[in-house]
């Protein structure tokens, strides 16, 4: 694999991590655009954790430990901030990440301004697997019992209530649960890169997160994973042909291109390119497959 | 007494929308509310779940379920078919019923293969989302999916709401059914004629208050019932 190919499977498998960590929450109607927080959050604490503390803890358990830390502290916010919903939860969570991303900037031992530097490297053989498990998490958690509930919050919360369904609980488990996930694709970008400052974890970035996922769907967990995907890759590629074929306009037009689309496919298909619907027609061996886990673990716990 | 509703009172801010309400049900009756838009109907009997804040006491089966939070009480047996049916939409039928056996930790493969059985076009769109189903297989499905909560008392939240006529015969027909296998039913309706002749005995509120109760036979021939809907006094 060249160098180009590799630095773009690793962007493409930190969106896919964080845009699942959006997911979750987004699947029972939460809108998280808090996304840079949570990275930040991971990010730093595990570089201090594998290199500031003194103890030099390894990376896996640094990472580890910044999920715990900031599934804790996802945890406490987000009793005020689920008391919100819509574009008033868009704004508390984007407050949010912005508070941390002041505290890190104001941080001396993590570097301050001037950022911190990590100590472990992990390269593509950590990221591609550990990606590779955070997707069939995500199918699995989408599968239980929770999963459905959380679908049936987004749904009609108030009819989700009357057959049993904690919504509160629910919440705050999915919006905790994906913190953790959205902190363990920051410590991985650390560890990667070996050099983190908090001016990178910018709303620009929770905002093209929520994107990937509104974009792909909240439906299916298949939705994350297009919509990452589709703009991890489709900018790029759009700029090789272009610039391999000689089309200077192109080339340098495409991000007005990909704008002009994203606002094509928010007016004729605002509930993402994959739904339900879609998944049943294209009914193949592998999504037959999915289907019947989900029955199995709904009809059986 | 089956359920024992005592003074149960319901505000929206300034508006108060249940006035203390006195109600009782005995095992296996249908016991039917009736009343006009706004009266407190549904307020009520999501007050009964505890969906709805309130204040007053509900004693189901002997026990004072007052305090209890509203999955609690599903659990107990109180289940609610909500108005206009509102299932999930964007889940499949399938996906539907397995949210109604939501509560519950035991196997319920068996009671939705009888329920495929008994609903042969439910069981031909169990993959297909919910949406898609017409106005009385949307209702099949709602109680359908109440029943597999495992309902000792079920709650129906004007069920005939936009359905033809001949949907609403075969729902009285069902809900009748349902009662002669053992299920105890309040039934909220604008619906009167329909409700009363299926129901026991009956409640007609107005603006909040009980205004008339009484044997079902006995309210379809009271004048006052037509004023409670007209306003006329």
């Amino acid at each position: 694999m060249s160098g180009y190919m590799e630095a773009q499977l690793i962007i493409l498998c930190l969106s896919i991590i964080y845009a699942y960590g959006i997911f979750l929450p987004a699947a029972s109607g939460q809108l998280n655009l808090g996304a840079a927080g949570f990275i930040t959050l991971g990010a730093y604490a595990s570089a201090w954790f594998n290199a500031g503390t003194g103890a030099e803890l390894p990376m896996w358990l640094s990472i580890m430990l910044a999920m715990v830390f900031t599934g804790v502290i996802a945890f406490a916010i987000s009793f005020p901030i689920l008391r919100t919903r819509g574009v008033y939860m868009v704004l508390a969570t984007f407050a949010f990440a912005e508070v941390v991303s002041g505290i890190a900037i104001n941080l001396e031992f993590v570097g301050g301004a001037s950022g911190f530097p990590v100590d472990d490297h992990a390269d593509v053989t950590v990221i591609v697997p550990v990606t590779i498990l955070v997707i069939l998490f995500s199918f699995y958690f989408m599968s239980t019992r929770l999963g459905l509930a959380l679908r049936s919050i987004h749904d009609d919360e108030s009819v989700a209530t009357l057959f049993g369904v904690n919504v509160r609980t629910a919440k705050v488990v999915a919006f905790t649960v994906g913190a953790m996930l959205m902190s363990l694709g920051g410590s991985l970008y650390g560890h990667h890169y070996n050099y983190i400052e908090a001016q990178t974890f910018n709303v620009l970035l929770s905002i093209y997160i929520l994107l990937y996922v509104l974009m792909g769907g909240t439906q299916t967990a298949w939705g994350p994973l297009i919509g990452a995907a589709f703009f991890a890759i489709v900018p790029e590629t759009l700029r090789e042909i272009a610039e391999s074929a000689g089309l200077k306009w192109l080339a340098e037009g495409r991000f007005m291109m990909f704008g002009a689309f994203i606002v094509l496919l928010m007016v004729f298909r605002p509930e993402g390119v994959m739904t339900r619907t879609l998944q049943n027609r294209l009914g193949s061996g592998l999504f037959r497959q999915k289907k019947v886990v989900s029955d199995d673990a709904g009809g059986g716990s | 007494m089956f359920l024992d509703v005592q003074g149960i009172d319901v505000r929206y801010g300034r508006n108060h929308a249940v006035k203390s309400v006195d109600l009782t049900l005995d095992e296996r009756e249908i016991v039917t509310v009736l009343g006009a838009n706004g009266a407190g109907k549904s307020s009520l009997l999501k007050a009964i779940l505890g969906s709805e804040k309130s204040t007053g006491t509900v004693f189901f089966d002997g026990v004072d379920i007052s305090g209890w939070s509203a999955p609690r009480r599903v659990n107990a047996g109180l289940v609610m078919v909500p108005e206009a049916r509102q299932i999930f939409v964007s889940l499949t039928v399938h996906e539907n019923l397995q949210m109604g056996a939501y509560c519950r930790s035991d196997d319920v493969g068996a009671e939705i293969d009888a329920i495929y059985d008994r609903f042969p076009n439910l069981a031909a769109r169990r993959e297909m989302l919910a949406s898609i189903l017409s106005g009385g297989e949307q209702q099949m499905l709602a109680i359908s999916r109440a029943m597999l909560a495992k309902p000792r008392l079920m709650m129906l939240d004007e069920p005939s709401l936009g359905l033809s006529p001949i949907m609403v015969k075969q729902l009285f027909a069902l809900i009748e059914d349902l009662n002669r296998d053992g299920l105890t039913i309040l039934l909220i309706e604008q619906n009167t004629h329909m409700a009363l002749q299926s129901a026991d005995r009956g409640y007609v509120l107005e603006l909040g208050d009980v205004v008339l109760s009484g044997d079902a036979k006995t309210l379809q021939e009271d004048s006052r019932l037509g004023e409670a809907y007209l306003g006329t006094h």
